[in-house]
């Protein structure tokens, strides 16, 4: 028997207060652009990730790989999606 | 003194810092591959500049697990002297070796210029050779140089001289204009509270000999060997 796949979906974010170039970058675009109606943009970045658990607990695995990896704790906080 | 320059797939600046050591200051050093996990006896190991990992991730984020790492790791936590030039010192970050990190310059741009330094430290293990707030010209070449870290830990850091280099402009004013990525406070290196690992985005090994503009990163280099003799010198003494 093939062992079950989990899906899960990643999102990383930068944490309120620390700087966004690449967002304000972006924003200042669409200003450009004439889209003034867009007064924020923060850019972020999601992984979708395939598990084959093994039987060990994929929620504490996803958080030990997001943490460790996959999110720098400093700066980034992260939410995760369980793929049905 | 023995020197160990870690090389990561995608290190440009290891012969850089090799070269500082070997034809300018005439010591022993040696590469470490980044597969290894023996440092060959070495009394300070240099996280070198580059692009580790094509910087996917984040900047140093990758490196910081390669197998090498845990060696250094140990080396560094048991007092070996630890070194991080540019992508070296997005690698002491992200291991957590020095607080903070570096984000995205302020202007999204790479930057790579010359620019001013003002030494704010120089009781260091690394700065003991410059004179207080000695101004240097040494290049910097980075996208993710922008130094972060919260409001209590930068106060923590400035309150125990922990900052060892600031962006300045050529009078040694620590100015907005002059800082070229937006790090807070214009940090452009600092050291932990042991005083046994630095990290600098600005490249003084690139600037090690007149010939290329400058030697005022020379002193670097020269600062550790001068600790370390002491050092070293302490060490047979207690032998004895």
């Amino acid at each position: 028997m093939a062992a079950a796949k989990q899906k899960a979906v990643v999102y990383v974010r930068l944490k309120d207060g620390v700087l966004d170039p690449q967002g304000l970058t972006i924003q200042k675009a669409l200003s450009q652009m004439g889209y003034k109606e867009f007064v924020s943009v923060r850019a972020g970045r999601f992984f979708e990730l395939e598990i084959e658990s093994n039987g060990r607990n994929i929620d504490e695995l996803i958080n030990q790989v997001c943490s460790k990896l996959l999110a720098n704790p400093v700066i980034e906080s992260y939410k995760v999606e369980k793929v049905k | 003194m023995k020197v160990g320059v870690v090389t990561f797939p995608g290190s440009n600046c290891d012969y850089d810092a090799y070269a500082v050591m070997k034809h300018v200051l005439h010591e022993e050093v040696e590469f470490l591959w980044h597969k290894s996990t023996d440092l060959a006896g070495s009394d300070l190991v240099i996280l070198p500049g580059g692009f580790s990992y094509g910087d996917y991730l984040r900047a140093g984020a990758i490196a910081r697990f390669s197998p090498i790492m845990e060696a250094v790791t140990k080396f560094a936590n048991s007092g070996g002297l630890l070194m991080g030039i540019c992508n070296g010192f997005q690698m002491l970050t992200e291991s957590g070796l020095l607080p903070g990190a570096l984000v995205r310059n302020s202007g999204i741009r790479f930057r790579s210029q010359s620019v001013y330094l003002t030494v704010e430290n120089t009781e260091t293990t690394f700065t003991n050779y410059y004179r207080p707030q000695e101004v240097l010209k040494i290049p910097i070449a980075h996208s993710e140089g922008n130094y972060y870290n919260f409001n209590g830990d930068i106060k923590r850091l400035e309150d125990d001289g922990l900052v060892l280099f600031r962006y300045c402009d050529q009078q040694g004013n620590v100015t907005k204009e002059a800082n070229p990525n937006g790090s807070i406070n214009n940090i452009a290196g600092i050291i932990n509270k042991e005083g046994n690992i630095m990290g600098m985005m600005p490249h003084p090994e690139r600037a090690a000999e007149k010939i290329l503009g400058s030697d005022d990163g020379l002193k670097v280099f020269e600062s550790v060997r001068a600790a370390l003799t002491t050092r070293l010198q302490r060490t047979t003494a207690g032998k004895i």
